[in-house]
């Protein structure tokens, strides 16, 4: 439960962040705009008040680990590993660009705070369920979180790495689901339906939670509420709007992969409060 | 200038109307791919199999056993790579007739970066038994491709690109599957290229000539069947090969050529490609220039080419 400063700091936060994510699409060209702003409230509670991590030492072994599974959502990531501290946020205007170590998807071996290679969709839950047996092996207290898309969950290998999660019993793994009804070519019922998902992902043995993923508050009770959960891993359904914060960009699939552009990105900006 | 795979999604849309027998598959990427152009005008023969290749690869098997002509299309890293082993088992070796069509194959993906670009789709492909792998180098050329494949009985896996590139087949050429063309005589060395590379080598042609150097430049629109008659012919004639792609020089056309000639008519070979590295960020050209898939690079490959097969 946040208290009214920690949830007016929190939406703070979420709301530079939202300026900053804006600003590295609209100066790097290309990227992907809608999901990265339907993630960005569970990012900002995730990295600005659950986690435990240390951006001094980004190798810390008892550090909680997030795995962004939906790895086209990176500018919402590199965003918050920049105002926690991993690297000076002047870097992320180098988005997308030859050189840069802030590449179009999450690079482990490039980005400080990123912990695994994603960006091929379906891929990360299964990297979770390692991380999170890892952490188990060496009797760490450490938690894992995983961020994963509804048009994501169509990949095969979620349905195995649940599967896997739920037989090992890995309650130290928390997986959000953005669940934004949106993918690239429409609404995710049309292309191809996912629902029921919580059903789903009760049949398969996991705890299932499902809050209004733009609230600061919910999302932090239900990540208290995984933390707490034992014997099994937890699954966050986070309702989200695609585009969130940007009303001309919200509910629209045409902007997955599109940018702001210059006036697109000023009058976003003037609606974010942000001269 | 048009880019490969526009080229693709206005031809699919004819031969939709040609063929009824024609249907296609896309994994969330039909605008990317240009398979949208023919959902849009045939929604009933067309199928999304969502954020699911793997699915997909092998409800296009079902379709082909059951008569229809599947052509299937998504990025290149992810047709080639996640639904690798469905290719493999659902698709070619019960050699059925599905038409793999990869758009985004290589470094030109650009600003996606690594995680995106194909490096090694050619490679895996021409090792499966019974695929036909092709790389057009232009618009014409994959119109042309798309038609010669959907007249071929069997799976094919054609690699096409995100960005534009300059047309080098101006006058209708009609595509035949494993026949490669020459599009420039010479005698001193054969540029041996595919893909996007068959326009820097025809440029790096006209370099070399300035400076007496006489290069030949031969285009492989299809990988495999390799055209070994063509590749042996300039091996015997020009008694040095540069191959280039947009690829990894390990197992793609570079590769290929490599081993004909090394069993056919062994002569000095240089291979410009990605050195065994990933791609990464950047625009398409900067990366094109990075990785040394340019004229000026394919200049200093034929020079150094002409030196060795002059040595005693
Ligand atoms: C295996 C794979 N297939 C296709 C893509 C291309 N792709 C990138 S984002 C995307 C749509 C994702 O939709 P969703 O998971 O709902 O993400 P969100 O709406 O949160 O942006 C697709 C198909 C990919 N990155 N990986
Ligand atoms: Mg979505």
């Amino acid at each position: 439960m946040l208290d009214e400063l920690q949830v007016q700091e929190l939406t703070e936060k979420a709301r530079q962040l939202r300026v900053d994510v804006l600003k590295m699409l609209n100066a790097a060209r290309s990227g992907h705009t809608g999901g990265s702003l339907s993630a960005l409230d569970a990012l900002t509670v995730l990295f600005f008040h659950q986690m435990r991590h240390d951006p001094s030492n980004p190798q810390w072994a008892d550090r909680d680990h997030f795995v962004l599974s939906k790895g086209h959502a990176a500018p919402a990531l590199y965003a918050c590993l920049a105002h926690a501290g991993y690297f000076p946020l002047d870097d992320l205007k180098t988005l997308r660009r030859l050189g840069s170590h802030l590449q179009g998807h999450p690079d482990m071996r490039k980005t400080p705070g990123v912990e695994v290679c994603t960006g091929s969709l379906g891929q990360g839950l299964s990297q979770a369920v390692g991380l999170a047996l890892a952490a188990r092996l060496q009797g760490r207290a450490s938690r894992t979180y995983c961020l994963l898309g509804d048009g994501e969950v169509q990949e095969g290998q979620i349905w195995e790495a649940a599967m896997a999660a739920a037989h090992y019993g890995v309650d130290n793994l928390c997986a959000l689901l953005d669940w934004n009804g949106l993918q690239i070519d429409g609404e995710v019922d049309k292309v191809m339906r996912v629902t029921p998902l919580g059903p789903k992902f009760l049949a398969f043995g996991w705890h299932v939670l499902e809050v209004d993923g733009h609230d600061l508050n919910a999302i932090a009770r239900a990540l208290a509420d995984a933390a707490a959960c034992t014997g099994k891993p937890t699954l966050i359904i986070a309702r989200t709007v695609k585009g969130k914060g940007v009303p001309f960009f919200e509910h629209k699939a045409s902007y997955h992969g599109v940018p702001p552009s210059d006036d697109e990105l000023s009058r976003a900006l003037e609606h974010l409060g942000h001269s | 200038m048009i880019a490969t795979r526009d080229a693709y999604g206005q031809t699919l849309v004819e031969l939709g109307r040609e063929n009824p027998s024609v249907v296609v598959l896309d994994a969330d990427l039909s605008g990317s791919t240009k398979t949208a152009l023919f959902a849009k005008e045939f929604p009933q023969r067309f199928f999304n199999a969502g954020i699911a290749e793997a699915n997909m690869l092998g409800m296009a098997a079902g379709l082909a056993a059951g008569g229809q002509i599947p052509f299937v299309s998504t990025f290149a890293v992810f047709a080639s790579g996640r639904a690798f082993e469905q290719i493999r088992q659902s698709l070619a070796y019960p050699r059925l007739n599905v038409k793999v069509v990869a758009t985004h194959g290589g470094i030109t993906v650009g600003e996606d970066g690594g995680s995106h670009q194909s490096v090694e789709d050619l490679a895996i492909m021409r090792a499966v038994p019974n695929m036909v792998v092709l790389c057009p180098a232009d618009g014409p050329e994959t119109a042309a491709a798309v038609r010669a494949v959907a007249a071929y009985e069997g799976p094919v896996y054609m690699r096409l690109g995100r960005s534009k590139v300059p047309t080098v087949f101006a006058e209708p050429t009609p595509f035949v599957i494993g026949k490669g063309s020459c599009l420039r005589p010479g005698r001193d060395l054969t540029f041996v290229t595919t893909g996007l590379m068959t326009a820097q080598a025809l440029a790096a042609a006209e370099i070399l000539a300035e400076g007496g150097i006489d290069a030949r430049v031969v285009h492989l629109g299809t990988i495999k069947p390799l055209d070994v008659d063509l590749v042996l012919q300039a091996a015997r004639e020009t008694g040095a090969l540069v191959t280039a792609e947009e690829h990894s020089v390990i197992g793609g056309l570079g590769g290929a050529v490599c081993e004909v000639v090394a069993e056919g008519y062994p002569v000095p070979v240089e291979r410009v490609g990605l050195r065994d590295v990933f791609g990464q960020s950047g625009t398409a050209e900067e990366l094109l220039a990075y990785y040394g898939l340019t004229a000026a690079e394919l200049v200093e490959a034929a020079q150094r080419v002409v030196r060795k097969k002059q040595m005693p």
